[in-house]
């Protein structure tokens, strides 16, 4: 293929995952600016999201949009409930501290990822998309579901930008971010704040699954990689900065497309890896964050 | 008796209670507890950095495996026999630790995590790249010629156990030293408080560096060992579960004591093995137990034992 | 051994025993049959151990399933027809998490905690070749079913066998004149950046050229991959033919997003199995499959001309004429592999039983006898085809098959021959010491 409608598929190609990436990440966001832990069960949150999704596809029937608009309500929420559960019952317990929140949420993981295994199996399973028409380029054919994933994560993200800055739940979120103490000392119930956090966070990544979930499939061992990958985001894009992240998405989607353009596959990865790393060894309070606070 | 005293009769008597165990232990737990000490001297080289140091890294299996590949490749390229091929392992965890300490150490806190963590992802992406070299992810064996040190053979179960327990003794010995020696107490005195420290004209950077350095060798130590005594070298050694592990291994066992990474390594191994009998959703009860200690033991195994019990537990 | 005599034995076995609890009468007629004898005359019937290493969780997990299922049919049918040497047979089966580490734990707790006879079933090359050395140094025979060339390749040892399934070189040399003289002769290859992968590169790139054919391009694609499409533009527009091969959780994402890049204008596409296994192929997304080809183990859907062997072997199993489950139609097994635990008890049978196998003390009798096995017949215990085993490179060889779709199954259009798939030796085991 000529170069340039190669570079036009690759970046095509580096929006959707930008997209997906966009989302999840900034569940991990909120909950690493606002409770400053690190969860590491997110990814599974991110695989319950798509596991769930096929469930209710499955269970709807009729027309695939009818499965797949349920799942994209119904997913989130019981993921967010889910969520919300674990921070009750153990990350507040812990109170919060960081390390033992790691560990936490490394049993969490497991835990959720084993009951899937358990229940749903070690398949992967297709949901089948809502609409699936091809669009015909002269040199390729691209499917019109993935122009739907990168412009319902834009409507998602502009939404959860109205939310932070227009709403009410938005202040109580960014003051208990800003300053826990003075938040309490205001009557911000904090620790229902958290809650809802954690619940929300894993919404995002849920929502994020949902819509990649007819793209790829639904499997048990799939949360690894969002994982990582909102990590590299969330730390490159600043940490807590909603906006950072969502430009680090991008960024690190965008390349993740275009530089498989130049090199092999793998080598393309190991490239990508080390840049993310030392673009942190060099502005380690990522792009645009502030200095160390 | 004298806190270094009872810790010496405790430290001596763990090793002196693994010389026993090999003659009254079931030929099963036998090579169980080989595994587990060359995985401890792993544990005990990230709690180096970890425990003692505070600097939680999430990507030390690429010092582990660097070890496993340094020596692994040696021995399948250029023909050295076990003891080189040893050294090389070491080499390479010296090199790479070095320059990855150089690099991360500009970071801290949660940006350190991930910058290990890329390394280390870069380093398991890289085995996977030479595979006409590395065989990839299906690795390769050491063929049992290939593992005679000094005239041993290490193929052998209890030349094996032998062999993983000295090196046992040997780093347990050497991190005891380490932190009594004014070297470990800057590093404790970090991890307390890095700006006093600093404020008190140690210079910080080159002690974090040596700790990257050693924490990374041990590593490395193990790694070799490990391939050597199971005659296996595997990218799968390299992907990220092996750096979360070493950190599980620890804060279970304690971090920041030296009996810790023994004792989480073996809990772990333990776990996993009973409960893969009962259940196969083995790994649900491990992470039901991962959650259950960070609720009511958060300071692991020996570290809730020191609070209780004993004080002058190093 | 004729095919007849082969076919037969099972049933016959298994009439003899009820006729046996008839009336003593019976016994004399049975005397006849070795087997059957020591069953009656069995001083012990402690069971034969076998530990089975499966991958329960991990990437394996869904091929473990299936081998799970297939072992205990051919277990059931074991015991059914009176055991081995007059022995039931017990698999011990343990979860090894598709890891080397672990798989090679899980051989020290079948042979020093659970006393294992054998060790038996695993599938994913890279826990062969971290459990192997161990079973070597415990001398434990270990039967693998993996279709790696590790076996063949002399990188194991002697009590590592491979005795129910081919080896990938094997596979790929004889399915390779079917392509150049087929579908094309420039052919690009997709393969995951894996052993496995180059093991498919190589081999493929070495019998595509001999066979006057020509390797345009090798894609390796990162195994942690989850998306495809950006790597398809790396295809030559010249490529006659695109070969590929995936294994993992992400292979129908690959297929489908290869049939989005290309829709009605594609290449030739031949595709090893492993990219859709366990895969329903009228997944949606799958459609543009149609008249592609397929290297397949064993054919996953009924042919017209299915051999009474396969029935036999699919109803054992619980598989229906399409490769799935008779339980749920929508669970697709893991058709084109998983035979090769069924061949592979029923050949640690054979061995046992020539070798007169009574406890761990005759495990190298066992080994010697396996290694002394070569022809064996098209029958219910070798559904899949007849066999050739190779005692000194401890690999077993057999036919290919090669379908196409059609309609949305899979209908066979050639089957190799054993001499198409055999290669020179590459290591002698039993020169080993045992």
């Amino acid at each position: 293929m000529d170069f340039g409608p190669y570079l036009f598929l690759a970046s095509l190609e580096g929006a959707v995952t930008a997209a997906v990436l966009a989302l999840t990440a900034a569940g991990l966001s909120l909950v690493f600016g606002i409770m400053r832990v690190v969860n590491v069960a997110h990814g599974e949150f991110f695989m319950l999201g798509a596991v769930i999704a096929w469930w209710v596809a499955s269970l709807a029937g009729g027309h695939p949009a009818v499965g797949f608009v349920l799942a994209l309500v119904i997913a989130p929420l019981i993921v967010a409930a889910i969520a919300a559960l674990a921070d009750f019952l153990v990350l507040k317990r812990v109170q919060y501290d960081p390390e033992r929140t790691i560990v936490a949420t490394i049993g969490l993981l497991y835990i959720i990822q084993q009951t899937v295994l358990m229940t749903y199996g070690p398949e992967a399973r297709p949901v089948e998309a809502p609409f699936n028409h091809r669009i015909y380029f002269p040199w390729f054919g691209y499917s019109t579901y993935k122009f739907f994933v990168i412009g319902a994560a834009i409507a998602l993200l502009l939404g959860l930008w109205l939310v932070m800055t227009r709403t009410r739940l938005g202040i109580v979120l960014r003051a208990t971010q800003l300053d826990r103490e003075t938040a309490l000392a205001f009557a911000i119930p904090v620790e229902r704040v958290y809650a809802l956090t954690f619940g929300l966070g894993a919404g995002l990544a849920a929502l994020g699954a949902v819509l990649v979930v007819p793209i790829q499939q639904a499997h048990y061992l799939m949360g690894g990689d969002p994982l990582l990958l909102s990590f590299i985001v969330v730390i490159i894009g600043g940490l807590g900065s909603l906006a950072g992240t969502v430009v680090a998405a991008v960024l690190i989607g965008m390349s993740d497309g275009i530089i498989s353009v130049f090199f092999s596959p793998t080598l393309a990865k190991i490239i990508a890896t080390l840049a993310v790393a030392l673009v942190l060894v060099f502005r380690p309070q990522g792009l645009f964050g502030k200095a160390a606070r | 008796m004298t806190p270094t005293a009872k810790a010496f009769l405790l430290h001596g008597g763990l090793v002196l209670a693994l010389v026993a165990g090999h003659f009254i232990l079931p030929e099963y737990h036998q090579g169980n507890l080989a595994r587990i000490m060359a995985l401890a001297v792993y544990a005990m080289g990230y709690n180096v950095l970890f425990g003692y140091s505070g600097l939680l890294s999430l990507g030390h299996a690429m010092f582990f495996s660097a070890g496993m590949y340094g020596m692994g490749l040696s021995v399948q390229h250029l023909g050295f026999g076990a003891g080189p091929a040893f050294v090389c392992g070491i080499l390479a965890g010296v090199v790479l630790a070095t320059a990855v300490g150089v690099l991360a150490l500009r970071t801290t806190g949660v940006a350190f995590m991930i910058v290990t963590l890329m390394f280390s992802q870069a380093v398991f992406l890289t085995i996977l790249y030479f595979t006409p070299w590395t065989r990839g992810d299906e690795g390769f064996v050491i063929q049992p010629v290939d593992r005679m040190l000094f005239g041993i053979d290490l193929s052998d179960a209890t030349y094996r156990y032998f062999a993983a327990l000295v090196l046992f003794a040997i780093v347990m010995l050497a991190t005891s030293r380490l932190i009594q020696a004014p070297f470990g107490r800057v590093l404790i005195a970090i991890r307390e408080n890095e700006e006093r420290t600093r404020m008190l004209g140690y210079d910080v950077y080159r002690h974090k560096l040596g700790a990257v350095i050693l924490s990374g060798t041990i590593s490395a130590v193990s790694g070799a060992a490990y391939g050597l005594l199971f005659g296996y070298v595997g990218a799968s050694f390299a992907s990220v579960q092996y750096s979360i592990l070493p950190l599980l291994w620890v804060l279970l066992g304690g971090a920041g004591t030296i009996v810790g990474p023994f004792l989480g390594t073996l809990f772990m191994f333990y776990l996993i093995d009973l409960t893969s009998s009962i259940t196969t959703a083995y790994m649900l009860l491990a992470g039901a137990a991962l959650v259950l200690l960070t609720l009511f033991a958060p300071e692991g195994l020996a570290g809730s034992f020191r609070r209780r019990l004993a004080p002058w537990l190093p | 051994m004729t095919t007849n005599d082969k076919k037969d034995l099972l049933a016959t076995r298994r009439d003899i025993l009820k006729g046996a609890a008839a009336g003593a009468g019976a016994l004399a007629a049975t005397s006849a049959l070795p087997g059957f004898v020591r069953y009656a005359q069995a001083q012990s019937s402690e069971p034969i151990k076998i530990g089975f290493q499966v991958h329960r969780t991990g990437i394996g997990a869904a091929y473990g399933r299936w081998y799970d299922r297939v072992t205990t049919a051919a277990a059931k049918l074991i015991n059914d027809g009176g055991g081995i040497n007059g022995r039931p047979v017990e698999i011990i089966a343990e979860d090894d998490g598709t890891d080397p580490k672990r798989g090679a734990e899980v051989v020290e707790k079948f042979a020093s905690q659970h006393k294992c006879d054998i060790a038996y079933g695993t599938l994913f090359s890279h826990v062969v070749m971290g459990s192997a050395p161990r079973a070597g140094e415990l001398k434990i025979p270990y039967f693998v079913v993996s279709e790696g060339h590790h076996v063949a390749s002399g990188a194991l040892n002697r009590y590592t066998l491979q005795p129910g399934i081919c080896d990938v070189k094997s596979q790929v040399k004889s399915m390779a004149p079917f392509v150049t003289q087929n579908l094309g002769k420039k052919v690009t290859m997709i393969f995951p950046d894996y052993a496995f992968g180059h093991d498919h590169r190589d081999f493929f790139s070495a019998a595509v050229e001999a066979n006057g054919g020509q390797i345009i391009e090798k894609i390796a694609i990162p195994p942690t991959e989850t998306s495809f499409t950006r790597y398809f533009p790396k295809i030559p527009r010249e490529t006659e033919v695109i070969y590929h091969v995936m294994v993992g959780p992400a292979v129908l994402t690959f297929v489908k997003e290869m049939g989005e890049f290309y829709g009605p204008n594609k290449p030739q596409i031949f595709g090893f199995i492993d990219s859709l296994e366990a895969v329903d192929l009228n997944s949606p997304g799958l459609e543009f499959l149609d008249g592609t080809y397929f290297w397949e183990g064993m054919p996953r859907y009924a042919q017209a001309d299915q051999t009474p062997y396969d029935k036999f072997y699919r109803d054992h199993v619980g598989v229906d004429g399409n490769g799935a489950s008779t339980a749920d139609a929508k669970d697709v097994s893991t058709y084109a592999h998983m035979f090769g635990c069924w061949e592979t008890l029923f050949v640690i049978k054979a061995g046992m039983e020539a070798a007169g196998y009574q406890g761990t003390g005759d495990r190298t009798k066992l080994i010697e006898a396996v290694e002394a096995m070569t022809d064996m017949a098209q029958s219910n215990e070798h559904p899949q085809g007849a066999k050739r085993f190779n005692g000194k490179t401890h690999q077993v060889f057999g036919p290919q098959y090669i379908s196409k779709v059609e309609g949305g199954k899979l209908v066979v259009q050639h089957q190799t021959s054993i001499e198409d798939g055999l290669y020179d030796d590459e290591v002698d085991y039993t020169t080993q010491a045992l």
